[in-house]
This record gives C-alpha cells, sequence and structure tokens, in this order.
C-alpha cells in the first residue's frame, strides 16, 4: 500500500531529470561557441580548428547531446574547459562553502524572523508590531547586491569591524573544510550570512504573522482561554504546533533555494562557493561546469520535493489511498 | 511581553558576542601588518595554475610570481634577460639562448637547458584541450641542447619574434611536471618554478598564497608572505582597499579611482596599458548585408570599401572627448595598433583631430552626401567603458549623417555574431609586444594556412601592408625589424585598414607606503612591489 506511490513518485522523478538533460543541454547549447573566449588571441586558424575539434564542439547538437549522456549515466559529467579538471569536483569543492553559508543565513532568519512574526502577529495593533511588518517590507524590496554593498561600507569601510570578503581560515571538519569553526572564519560569513538572509527573513516574519494572527482567532483558542490557561501555555503549546507545519515546508523549500541561488550575495562578497562558480561558468562559457551545475540543482530540487512527497504520503493516510496525480508537486 | 524581554536577552547576547570577536579581529589584523605580508586583490577569475593551460591574463598573473620565462618584460613592455641571459640569431633559422647559472628551483634542484627544452616542448604536448599556448612554439622547428646552460632553437623559416613569442612560456621543473597534468599544478604538488615566491596554499576561486623563496637569484622581494586574493567584483575590490583588508588592488574602476585619490592613506598610479580599443570595418563583401540607405533598403555597393568613407568615419569621432570625458581619464587617443612604448610604435601619424565637416566632405565626395545607416557592434562586458563609447562614436557619426544603431553585447554572444558574418562594424580590444605581431593578427590578409589574419574581422586586405609585416617577421635583426614594421603601420593607417580609438590606461590603488612602477602589459606581480 505504502511502497508503489512511492514507486511512482520515483519514476516520475527519473522522467523529469531526464527531461530536464535535454532543456538545460538545448539552453547552453545556444549560448553559443566557447571557442572564441577561450582561445588564445595570438592562435591562429589552424590552432582554433584543432581546438574545436578537442573540445567536441564541431560534432552536431545530437551526437553531442549523447556524448554528454552516457557519460554522466557513466558518473562522468565533462571536464571544464577552463579548468581543466572534472567539472562535477568543481562542484562537490565548493559545496561546503555554499551549504555553510546557506544554512547559516537560514538559522539567522529563523532565530530572528520566527519571534518577531510571532510577536507582530500576537500584538497586530502595537507600534512595534508595525515597525516589524514595514521592515520586512524593507527586507523584501531592497536588491540584495544593494543591501550587501551597504552592508560592507558600513561593517567593513566606516567601523572596520568585519571582513568584506572571502571566506577567511577554514578547518577540515571530518574532511569537510568549514570557516564556522575558527574566529576568523565566523567572523567573514556573518555578513554575507545577514545579506543572504534577510528576504528570507522578511518571509518567515510575514508568514509566522499572518499564521499567528489566523489561529489566534481559532476556537480551540477561546477554549484555551476559558479553560483559564495562561498565554505562554497557550501559544507554545497550542498555537505554535498547529502553524508550524506550513512553516517548515517552506524553510525547508526555500532552503534548497538559498544553496542554488545565493549567486548575487557570493559575488558582492567574493565569498567562494557555488554561485560564484556558475557566474564564472557562464562568462567563459564553461559548457560541463554549466551543465553539471544545473544538473545538481535539478537533482536537489526532485530529491527535496521526493521527500517532502515521502513525508507527506507516510503522515497522512489518506493520500495513501488517492491517485497521485492528487498529491501535491511543487517546482 | 516576557517572550519580547527574553527575545531582546537573546538579541543582546547576539550583539555582545559580536563586538567581542570583532575585538579578537581587529587585534589579529594589527599583529598581521606588522608582518611584511602583502595581500593583493585581483581582478580576473584564476582559472587553473598550469602555466601552460589557458593563456589568460589572471592565469598568467598568478603563474609568473612562481615561474619565470627565459625573455621577461620591463615595465615598458621592452624585452629583457629573464632565465635566458643573452639571445642571438646565429643564422636566420636558428636562435641562441644563454642561460643564467646558478639558479634553483624552490626544491633545490638546479635549473638547467632540460627543463628549459621541456617547458618548451610541454605546451604541445599537454592533452587537455588546450587554451593554446602552442601558438607561442608553433615557429619551433626543434630545439638543440649545447650544454647545460645553452640552447640552440631552429626555426621553420626565419623568424623575428621569438623572443616576444617565449616571453609567454613559463619553465616548469621537469622533474616535477613531466607527468603532471592540471590538477597537480592546482594541488601545488608541480608548483615548483625558480620564481620569486612558493606556492604555499590555493584555493580555487579565493585565494593563492606564496611565502618568499630564499633562493632566488634576483634582488630579494621586499614582502615575506603575499596573498593573491580573486576579488572580481569592481565595488568589492574597492572596498577591501579602503577596509584595509587589501593593500593593493589592480584595475581600480573608473569611478572610484577620484575618490581613492583623495584618500591620503592610499593612492592610485597609472600607466598606458598595452590594450588598444579599434574598430573592425566590413571591406569584404558587397553589398554589405547590414549596410541600407536612410529609407532602409538595402545599398547596392557597400561604401566601407572606400577609403574616403572610411576616413570619413575616423574623423568624425571625437577622441578626446571619449578619453576624457567617458574615460574619465583612462584613455589615450590611439592611431597606432600598438601602444606607446611597443615595439613598432610609429610617431610620424599623429592621432585624428576631430573634424566633422572635413568627415562630411569626404563622404559628399564619396557619394553620400546624405549618409548611410548601419549598426556598430561591441562588447558591454570587456573593456573599460565599452558600451558608453560605442554609444559615443554611434552619436559621432550620427551626426555627420551616417544614422548609427548600436548593438552592445555580452563577449561571448559578440563573438558568435562575428563568427556568423552578423556584423558591419566590430569594437575590439587588442594587446600586442610589436607592430608587426599586431598587423599579422588585425590587419593582414586573412589566410588559414599561413594563420594570418585570425581577428581581422573586417577583412581588410593590402599585399604591401601583409609584404612588409612578413618580411619584419622574418628579419632577425630589431632595427631594421622595428623600421619595416613602422612603414608597414604607416600604410595600414594611411589606407584606414581599421579605426583605433584609443589605448587604455591601466590603474593600480595601494596603501600610499607602497610603491609600484605601473606595467604597460597589465600584470600586477608582487616581486615589484616595494615600500617605501
Amino acid at each position: 500500500m505504502l511502497r508503489s506511490p512511492i514507486l511512482i513518485r520515483i519514476s516520475h522523478s527519473i522522467i523529469t531529470l531526464f527531461a530536464m538533460s535535454i532543456a538545460v543541454f538545448l539552453g547552453v547549447y545556444a549560448l553559443g561557441n566557447p571557442v572564441d573566449l577561450l582561445i588564445n588571441p595570438q592562435a591562429n586558424q589552424i590552432e582554433r580548428a584543432q581546438m574545436i575539434t578537442q573540445l567536441g564542439i564541431d560534432q552536431s547538437l545530437w551526437v553531442q547531446y549523447q556524448r554528454f549522456l552516457s557519460a554522466a549515466l557513466h558518473g562522468n559529467w565533462g571536464t571544464s574547459f577552463v579548468s581543466n579538471t572534472s567539472a562535477w569536483s568543481l562542484i562537490i569543492e565548493r559545496l561546503p562553502a555554499t551549504v555553510e553559508l546557506a544554512l547559516c543565513a537560514m538559522c539567522i532568519a529563523i532565530i530572528i524572523g520566527l519571534p518577531l512574526g510571532l510577536i507582530a502577529g500576537l500584538h497586530p495593533s502595537r507600534w512595534y508590531s508595525r515597525l516589524i511588518m514595514n521592515g520586512s517590507i524593507l527586507g523584501f524590496s531592497l536588491p540584495t547586491f544593494w543591501v550587501g554593498l551597504m552592508l560592507i561600507m558600513m561593517f567593513s569601510v566606516w567601523l572596520g569591524w568585519l571582513p568584506s570578503s572571502g571566506r577567511g581560515t577554514t578547518t577540515n571538519t571530518l574532511g569537510i573544510p568549514l570557516s564556522i569553526t575558527t574566529i576568523d572564519g565566523l567572523m567573514h560569513l556573518i555578513l554575507p550570512a545577514i545579506n543572504l538572509a534577510l528576504f528570507k527573513l522578511s518571509l518567515l516574519v510575514r508568514l509566522t504573522q499572518s499564521s499567528t494572527t489566523l489561529a489566534m482567532l481559532e476556537d480551540y483558542v477561546r477554549y484555551a482561554r476559558a479553560k483559564g490557561l495562561t498565554e505562554r501555555t497557550i501559544i507554545f503549546k497550542h498555537v505554535l504546533p498547529n502553524i508550524a507545519p506550513p512553516i517548515i515546508t517552506i524553510i525547508g523549500l526555500e532552503l534548497g533555494g538559498l544553496i542554488a541561488f545565493a549567486i548575487v550575495t557570493e559575488s558582492v562578497f567574493s565569498w567562494p562557493g557555488m554561485g560564484k562558480l556558475l557566474i564564472e561558468s557562464i562568462n567563459m562559457l564553461d559548457r560541463p561546469v554549466i551543465v553539471a551545475y544545473l544538473m545538481m540543482i535539478v537533482s536537489l530540487f526532485i530529491a527535496i520535493n521526493l521527500i517532502v512527497d515521502t513525508v507527506l504520503i507516510m503522515i497522512n493516510p489518506r493520500l495513501r489511498k488517492q491517485a497521485p496525480s492528487l498529491q501535491s508537486s511543487l517546482a | 511581553m516576557k517572550i519580547i524581554s527574553q527575545i531582546s536577552q537573546q538579541l543582546t547576547g547576539i550583539v555582545t558576542i559580536s563586538l567581542s570577536l570583532s575585538l579578537c579581529l581587529c587585534l589579529t589584523s594589527l599583529s598581521l601588518s606588522a608582518a611584511t605580508e602583502l595581500r593583493i586583490g585581483l581582478s580576473g577569475e584564476v582559472t587553473s595554475l598550469d602555466p601552460h593551460h589557458l593563456a589568460s591574463q589572471p592565469n598568467l598573473t598568478v603563474a609568473r610570481h612562481v615561474f619565470e620565462s627565459l625573455v621577461d618584460v620591463d615595465t615598458q613592455n621592452r624585452l629583457i634577460p629573464g632565465l635566458a641571459l643573452s639571445w642571438r640569431a646565429i643564422d636566420p633559422h636558428t636562435w641562441e639562448f644563454k642561460l643564467r647559472k646558478g639558479v634553483a628551483f624552490h626544491d633545490g634542484s638546479p635549473f638547467t637547458a632540460q627543463d628549459a627544452e621541456f617547458s618548451l616542448q610541454r605546451p604541445l604536448q599537454l592533452k587537455s584541450p588546450s587554451g593554446g599556448f602552442a601558438a607561442y612554439v608553433r615557429a619551433i622547428a626543434s630545439i638543440r641542447i649545447i650544454d647545460t646552460h645553452t640552447l640552440q632553437i631552429k626555426t621553420k623559416s626565419p623568424y623575428g619574434a621569438l623572443p616576444e613569442d617565449l616571453n609567454s612560456i613559463l619553465i616548469v621543473s621537469k622533474k616535477h611536471a613531466v607527468n603532471a597534468n592540471t590538477d597537480d599544478f592546482d594541488s601545488g604538488r608541480a608548483m615548483v618554478g625558480t620564481g620569486p615566491y612558493q606556492f604555499v596554499r590555493y584555493q580555487r576561486g579565493d585565494r593563492l598564497e606564496l611565502s618568499r623563496f630564499l633562493g632566488w637569484w634576483g634582488n630579494p622581494p621586499a614582502h615575506d608572505k603575499v596573498t593573491l586574493r580573486i576579488v572580481p567584483s569592481d565595488p568589492s575590490r574597492t572596498a577591501g582597499l579602503l577596509a584595509a583588508e587589501l593593500d593593493m588592488i589592480e584595475h581600480v574602476p573608473s569611478a572610484d579611482i577620484k575618490k581613492l585619490s583623495k584618500n591620503n592613506q592610499l593612492k592610485v598610479i597609472q600607466a598606458t596599458s598595452w590594450r588598444t580599443i579599434l574598430l573592425h570595418l566590413d571591406q569584404y563583401r558587397s553589398p554589405s548585408p547590414y549596410i541600407t540607405d536612410l529609407n532602409g533598403s538595402l545599398l547596392s555597393k557597400n561604401p566601407l570599401q572606400d577609403k574616403r568613407v572610411r576616413q570619413a568615419l575616423s574623423l568624425a569621432i571625437n577622441r578626446l572627448a571619449i578619453t576624457e570625458r567617458i574615460m574619465e581619464g583612462l584613455g589615450m587617443p590611439a592611431i597606432n595598433f600598438v601602444s606607446p612604448p611597443s615595439f613598432g610604435y610609429q610617431t610620424i601619424l599623429k592621432p585624428e583631430t576631430f573634424d566633422p565637416s572635413a568627415a562630411k566632405q569626404l563622404l559628399t565626395e564619396a557619394g553620400y552626401p546624405n549618409g548611410f545607416q548601419l549598426t556598430l557592434s561591441g562588447p558591454n562586458n570587456r573593456y573599460i567603458n565599452d558600451d558608453q563609447i560605442l554609444q559615443a562614436v554611434a552619436q559621432f557619426w550620427t551626426r555627420v549623417g551616417v544614422r548609427t544603431t548600436v548593438e552592445a553585447l555580452p563577449m561571448s554572444t559578440l563573438l558568435n555574431k562575428v563568427r556568423k558574418e552578423e556584423t558591419t562594424i566590430t569594437l575590439l580590444g587588442w594587446g600586442s609586444f610589436a607592430a608587426d605581431l599586431s598587423i599579422r593578427s588585425l590587419i593582414a590578409t586573412t589566410n588559414s594556412e599561413k594563420g594570418y589574419g585570425a581577428w581581422n574581422w573586417g577583412r581588410y586586405s593590402n599585399s604591401k601592408v601583409d609584404q612588409l609585416m612578413t618580411t619584419a617577421l622574418s628579419t632577425i635583426d630589431r632595427t631594421k625589424r622595428e623600421a619595416l614594421a613602422r612603414e608597414a603601420s604607416i600604410l595600414a593607417i594611411q589606407d584606414v585598414a581599421i579605426i583605433p580609438l584609443h589605448h587604455q590606461v591601466v590603474s593600480w590603488g595601494m596603501r600610499s607606503g607602497l610603491s609600484y612602477t605601473p606595467r604597460t602589459d597589465e600584470f600586477t606581480l608582487a616581486q615589484h612591489v616595494s615600500i617605501r
């Protein structure tokens, strides 16, 4: 009973992955020929022709795709044109920096966003609630790169408290280079993490506020009050658990977004993560890296959806009997 | 209310922690600045440490700290001895290089002719899709080791520009590089050179840490420790310098130059770069598919094949306005294809003075009193203020009747349009050591077999220029060669083969306590940074 819907999900995921590989490959192919960007200006026409053959881009689109697909099925995502090393290892090398940054940003967003949203939801008419809500509008609407530059001007240039760019000292923790383990690394992490967190923080404030406002009007809150429970017990024992599920779902999905698209923050703070790698690769038309990165992101989102669906199926008995097409699907 | 107080307590806690942390940082940075450490912000993305993989300025910048070439270049773009003490042609086909004695690699082993031979052969042996260092060794037919410190190089035909070409080939240690691939260089295993700095640590996309090599043959550089930080974002590089996290940055954004110059703790230095910004004009097809009359119908003849029209277009451009207003001083009006200090720069012809009425006159004489319409294409992410330059040129031309539409594209897209022959007039930047080398790539008649005119987008063709260039390149005597290169340049300039706009000015920002002689070739090299 339980297995078949999940199996169907998995097969859907594989089909999606396959379809995406075609879309990604076509898109990257349309970006154009990388040879003229990469080639030594002093090279002559013969050397240019050799380079085109070596890179395999003289073949038809179909042949190139076949080569890519068969290599990818063998676990080889191609070799970066500019770095001459495996595209996959380039991405994996940058993964810890991005994940660390995204997780820190998410923690900041949760630690600050949830309580603020809760406060604004509980006391909607107070001045500080209005301040919080107006502040969250700012957080939504200010462009990330501008906020990033302002943070640098303020905390690095004027106050001189925090470093403006780079990752600082890293130590290997369980074989993964982390900056959060050293003070220098932590100092480097603060500004980009705040910059990246700002948008998600505002999102969480607004989400928590509206959920709380709605929950406080529910009958169970009224009964709890009639029962004589303290406000504290009502909030922590009854309201929070009720508003938690949608917030947790959103946090999960937004985390995927943070990992995949921390590009602007990484560029402004020269954070050596995957987003910066993607920008560099697009600038140099380093096709294998662009394709591998996009495929990894597609897989990441498919995996998140698969997990979310699986959890929903396991939690909610009603879903087990329904046709899979009726179940939630998130892009 | 209790919740709020709890939160505010937490918040105060966080603020206190961050304050104390920042104090720690201030203390550590103070103690570090006492040592002779130099932190440089580089503007370009370093893709690999392998000095023979991709011929890009950022990769070479990094590699030139660890490796050296046989022939070095001074700040004025002129050749000076590097690992080779001297070189001369013993016959028209053979160059002899006397290598420097007593030079050691970072592992202590001596540098010999074996290493030089290996390094000159490696670009051709690399199985990887190389960015084409092969271009610099293609003239070599064979290499002969005479003794441990003498090398004879035979060229396929008489070739005077071999020393220039060899400047780009860095010498690696044969012992460490013989089976090394790109990954071995990136991990540091094969990063054994003879240069002033030794490899310490490399974090891709972030930084390369170097330490002074005590056994270097030259005068010891001023700084013990060098960190090359990769900061491609312009505002971040400036902020890093202002925040004292970087001691020196390259390519100061033109908008920040004034601000940095006014700061007493900082200074900005500049030099004319070897990069010349120029326009290629479609001269190979008639009619030219995108040149129309004012009503939009195709012109039956390509007006750009008429020298008077090309001259008119050149005269109509106010180069001073571009260099002074748009470039804010970061440019110098050009008529040559190489920048002032370079080999073969001619001074007989001066940059064209802005003369719109003469331009109109020439257009009328050529039979276009009412002008025509065309599109000016160029990159918008490659050269200093490139898109604004395109806009300005278009306005100047429109003013004399040549109604010009601007097409500013990312370099990658532009190059594809050029290859599909979809552009009419195209902006390009070019850097070269010598005028004859520039002409070979930009102006010589396109010839795939000989490898001439690979970047001659307008396919200008003039057999006299070709002949002079070929003779210049095969002339070993440098004085004679330079005279020939100048003659070829003058001929091509007079015929308006291309329209040079300006030579870029390159700038560095640094602490006022440091000093650096600005380099025409734009390289940022820590070994030449001294403490005043």
